[in-house]
């Protein structure tokens, strides 16, 4: 299939495994303790995608990070037999950029839910997209609390019943992938978490990308939002309701593959190319590389009009510098230029006396 | 013929003005020359949060007070002996300051009926008697400085910005001070602008020699140096002292410094000094608001580098949810909180010590966290430095509790040797405690009590930290009754334990007897000065100042039964002694004051006066 071809890969920091040590496999990233999601969960899907690529990433166990805030996907560090902190709800992004300026050789993962980054950690969401350090953001997105039981979340749609919203949600939900681009994210890609193939592309492709890489995986909960994600992520129903985004090719869809999206303006537009009116050439074609973001954001503003297509795959892969190794510059930029810092002449700077 | 000079042991100045005319500017000028001939010296500045309230509206006015002596001094100074006011609203707001029969200068050219309005004086202060107790000179400040920087190429907007160095030539002059090191200053300070460094070098020269030539001023006044330890000393501010603290903790620790802040006043000054110094790998990260600030301060800590977060009263509230994060997962991490007066927004650019219960309590569940308080502005250093000490030795965070009045005040300090810093030593976890049942995150020293800091990157030491409840020693998370129990006892063990750790306390004054005064922070050197006065009149009164406010100090309950009354003065409306009254069962009495100014020396006294009439003394 097509939409397996890698992204481009780039160059990346985190030490790998010297050669002759043995590789490590999926049963090496599970930790001692009984995963507690309610049976029937996503989340259980994105844990076992994630122990199952670790060991293809090259590094070794010990330089990697599980960082979560608050929320059922929050609990995903206890899961994961490598370094973890399950931190309070929202802050997860802080305290991963602390963990990552401190030693930027970790690889550093964020795990967090809709509730957890775009509510309560709304504004460290937005500010890690555009600090660009090189972590990875995983959010599981059910569109609920599923933790405190069922609230609305800001994903929730509009007019949803939910315990908190009997007579329904009066808010305009976030769309994440729009979110993360307009606050500078270099790399922006969704995935289904059941869609296991896809979402280990996606979970390595975010680990090469140098920079911080967020992910919205869609992710059902099967007891506060059951099948919230079904048009997309079903057998039945899916290839009509998802297109499969892969640099450099038109946007095709469909279960005969015989639909795709149209430029109409400035609007988007699904036509038949089976049919004899229209070509895969008149198709959009996408570019992940831009740095332009129109297309990317004109991609993730699909998913907010009804009858489009969700799009899924990477929208946005630009390479930018990276907070740490910015401020690793500075470091040694200002050791170069006034010499490393020697404390007893700091301590003795300015005017001094001496009494005798 | 050169004019007398007569031999003074101390004396107090009051520069005051506009936000804009460079009082504070001045004010550090003349403590710095001041410092650096010898004398004991004490700052106080005092300004109002606006940047630049309306032009001599009584809100915009800035001070700068300093204090010199060639005695040890404690203190800024009850009341001054020269008030330099620079329009009518400084006059207004400052003179009451000034001692009977001290010196007033006002600069005459702003005493226009607008400016006098502006100020809300209906006449004219300099003329209805207001000032008739005061020796007044009426000084054209604005006019001279013109005249002296005519032939200059800058506008007049310009010559007026330099009259302050005019003011300041005056002050030089009248208390003899030279002028090079303001000289030196000023070719540092406009480097790249020299025609500012030759006119405020013209206009301090003109007021100098102003001073010098007109029949004003008859006498001038000489303060001899101080006796001071034999030492290398410099001027220092604070918050200075802190960011100079935390880069030797950093340096003698071996841990990169990682410094995680959002602006604050009065905080923002150690952000702004720890940015100076990326050469010493020092990383300061501005946050985009309070909670990141800790949050990157926590990652750094697990990521193994030493953590610090600052910020005022307002910002701790918003952090204390992070910091109890660090509590439960018992890693090291420093908060600095520089008080201001509040509650909520307060007043920012005024001091106060009322978070002190805020810092003991402000968090949910059972959350000890041990508290460190510098005592005075060159104390600071080692205060902080006492903080990481032991925050890395016993994997806790600890509050570095300073407040504005020492965090903006300065005064003389003796350098310390590197060789004399207490040792702090890192000690992280090895691949050598991993064993048969894999690494046991909560095993603890057997004598501080402190669990493993083991950091990501070390092989066989993968583990998971979190908020949740954790299973002694093995770390699992665990909801188990009697776990949660002896949890929260090893946690409260631990900070207790710290004590042992404490040298002896130092009682000032008599060992024993009527009264002891007990402070903590920034009121040291007015409790000090009072102590000091009642010891020369073999009272039996004494001081103690608490550095560590969480544990108390082992041997304070002997020291606090040897006195009759124990006197907690606090500028906050009790907070101390509450602490002291419910832990050791002592009727302590409190003396409080919250006006966002630090205590005078005769308020302490009237009280001490007070006490010892109860006592029978009078």
């Amino acid at each position: 299939m097509k939409r397996e071809r890698t992204p481009r890969v780039k160059r990346q920091r985190t030490s790998r495994i010297p050669v002759g040590v043995p590789t490590l496999s999926k049963k090496d990233f599970e930790s001692d303790q009984d995963t507690r999601w309610c049976p029937g969960c996503g989340d259980y899907s994105i844990l076992a995608q994630t122990q199952r690529i670790m060991p293809e990433l090259g590094i070794p166990r010990e330089n990697i990070v599980f960082i979560s805030g608050i929320g059922c996907s929050s609990r995903f560090p206890y899961y994961m037999n490598t370094y973890g902190f399950h931190t309070i709800h929202g802050r997860a992004p802080t305290i991963a950029s602390g963990v990552k300026m401190a030693n930027p050789d970790l690889s550093v993962w964020v795990i967090t839910g809709d509730g957890d980054a775009l509510s309560i950690g709304g504004n460290h969401f937005i500010h890690a997209m555009r600090r660009n350090f090189d972590i990875n953001v995983l959010l599981f997105n059910n569109r609920i609390y599923g933790l405190t039981k069922g609230q609305y979340s800001p994903t929730s749609e509009q007019g949803k019943k939910t315990t908190s919203t009997p007579l329904g949600s009066l808010e305009t939900p976030f769309n994440p992938i729009s979110l993360a681009l307009a606050s500078g994210a270099t790399f922006v890609a969704r995935s289904l978490d059941r869609d296991p193939d896809h979402l280990r592309l996606m979970i390595k492709s975010a680990f090469e990308h140098k920079g911080t890489s967020f992910i919205e995986i869609y992710q059902n909960c099967n007891i506060f939002n059951d099948g919230t994600f079904f048009q997309y992520t079903e057998k039945d129903t899916k290839a009509n309701n998802t297109v499969f985004l892969e640099h450099g090719e038109p946007l095709v869809f469909g279960a005969e593959r015989g639909k795709g999206i149209r430029l109409n303006g400035f609007q988007p537009e699904v036509v038949e190319t089976t049919n004899g009116d229209y070509t895969t050439d008149d198709l959009i074609v996408h570019d992940q590389y831009a740095e332009d973001t129109t297309l990317a954001n004109f991609l993730a503003g699909m998913s907010d009009t009804l009858d489009m297509p969700h799009p899924v795959g990477i929208f946005r892969s630009v390479r930018h510098p990276c907070y740490e190794d910015a401020m690793t510059n500075q470091i040694e930029s200002a050791k170069d230029r006034v010499g490393e810092g020697d404390l007893e002449a700091l301590l003795n700077a300015g005017e001094t006396w001496t009494v005798s | 013929m050169r004019k007398p000079v007569e031999q003074i042991e101390e004396a107090t100045i009051l520069f005051a003005g506009d936000s804009g005319d460079g009082s504070q500017t001045i004010g550090t000028q003349m403590t710095e020359t001041t410092a650096l001939i010898g004398n004991d010296v004490a700052t106080l500045p005092d300004y109002p949060a606006e940047i630049r309230a309306p032009a001599g509206s009584l809100a915009g006015v800035s001070g700068f007070q300093l204090h010199f002596s060639s005695e040890q001094i404690h203190t800024p100074g009850d009341l001054c002996d020269v008030l330099v006011a620079m329009n009518p609203a400084a006059l207004k707001v400052h003179l009451h300051k000034l001692r009977p029969n001290g010196i007033l200068i006002v600069n005459i050219d702003n005493f226009a009926r607008r400016s006098l309005r502006l100020a809300g004086y209906e006449a004219n202060p300099l003329e209805d008697g207001t000032v008739a107790k005061y020796q007044v000179f009426q000084v054209e400040l604005t006019r001279l400085t013109r005249k002296a920087l005519e032939n200059t190429d800058l506008t007049t907007r310009e010559i007026d910005r330099c009259k302050n160095f005019f003011a300041l030539g005056m002050i030089l002059w009248l208390y003899n001070r030279p002028m090079d090191y303001t000289m030196r200053w000023v070719k540092t300070k406009f480097a790249t602008k020299p025609q500012y460094v030759e006119a405020n070098i013209l206009a301090l020269r003109a007021g100098n020699i102003y001073c010098e030539a007109t029949e004003q001023f008859a006498v001038s006044y000489d303060v001899k140096p101080a006796v001071f330890e034999p030492g290398t000393y410099r001027n220092i501010e604070g918050n200075m002292a802190t960011v100079l603290g935390l880069i030797a903790a950093s340096h003698q620790s071996g841990l990169p410094l990682v410094y995680g802040s959002y602006p604050i006043t009065p905080a923002s000054d150690i952000l702004h000094g720890l940015a100076q110094y990326r050469n010493f790998g020092v990383i300061t990260m501005q946050m985009e608001d309070e909670i990141a600030a800790v949050g990157v301060a926590i990652g750094a800590a697990f990521s193994g580098a030493l953590g610090v977060t600052g910020s005022s009263g307002p910002g701790l509230a918003l952090k204390s949810e992070a910091i109890n994060l660090a509590m439960i997962a018992e890693l090291p991490l420093v908060i600095c909180n520089i008080q201001r007066a509040g509650p909520s927004t307060g007043m920012p650019t005024k001091t106060e010590q009322s978070d002190l219960l805020q810092m003991f309590y402000g968090r949910n569940g059972e959350s000890p966290i041990p508290i460190v308080a510098p005592s005075r502005p060159y104390d600071c250093f080692e205060a902080v430095y006492e903080a990481c000490r032991i925050a890395v030795r016993y994997r806790t965070p600890v509050i570095f509790l300073s407040d504005l009045y020492i965090g903006m005040g300065a005064e003389p300090w003796k350098i310390p040797k590197l060789s004399e810093l207490p040792e702090i030593k890192a000690d992280f976890a090895g691949r050598d405690q991993a064993h048969g049942n894999g690494f046991e995150p909560y095993q603890r020293d057997p004598e501080t009590l402190a669990r493993p800091w083991a950091k990501p990157g070390t092989p066989g030491l993968e583990h998971r930290i979190g908020g949740l409840e954790k299973s002694d020693i093995t770390g699992h998370v665990s909801y188990d009754a009697e776990n949660h129990q002896r949890m929260v006892e090893i946690r409260a063990e631990k900070v207790a334990r710290i004590a042992n750790d404490l040298p002896p306390t130092e009682v000032f004054g008599a060992q024993e007897g009527d009264i002891l005064l007990l402070g903590w922070g920034g009121t040291y050197g007015a409790i000090r000065t009072a102590v000091e006065q009642c010891v020369e009149e073999r009272l039996s009164i004494a001081h103690v100042h608490l550095r560590h406010l969480n544990p108390f100090p082992n041997d304070l309950v002997d020291i606090l039964k040897r006195f009759k009354r124990v006197l907690i003065p606090e500028l906050n409306t009790g907070q101390l002694r509450q602490l002291i009254r419910s832990t050791y069962l002592i009727d302590a009495i409190g003396l409080n004051k919250v006006q966002g100014q630090p205590f005078h020396v005769f308020e302490l006294q009237s009280k001490i006066d007070e006490i010892l009439k109860e006592l029978g003394h009078f």
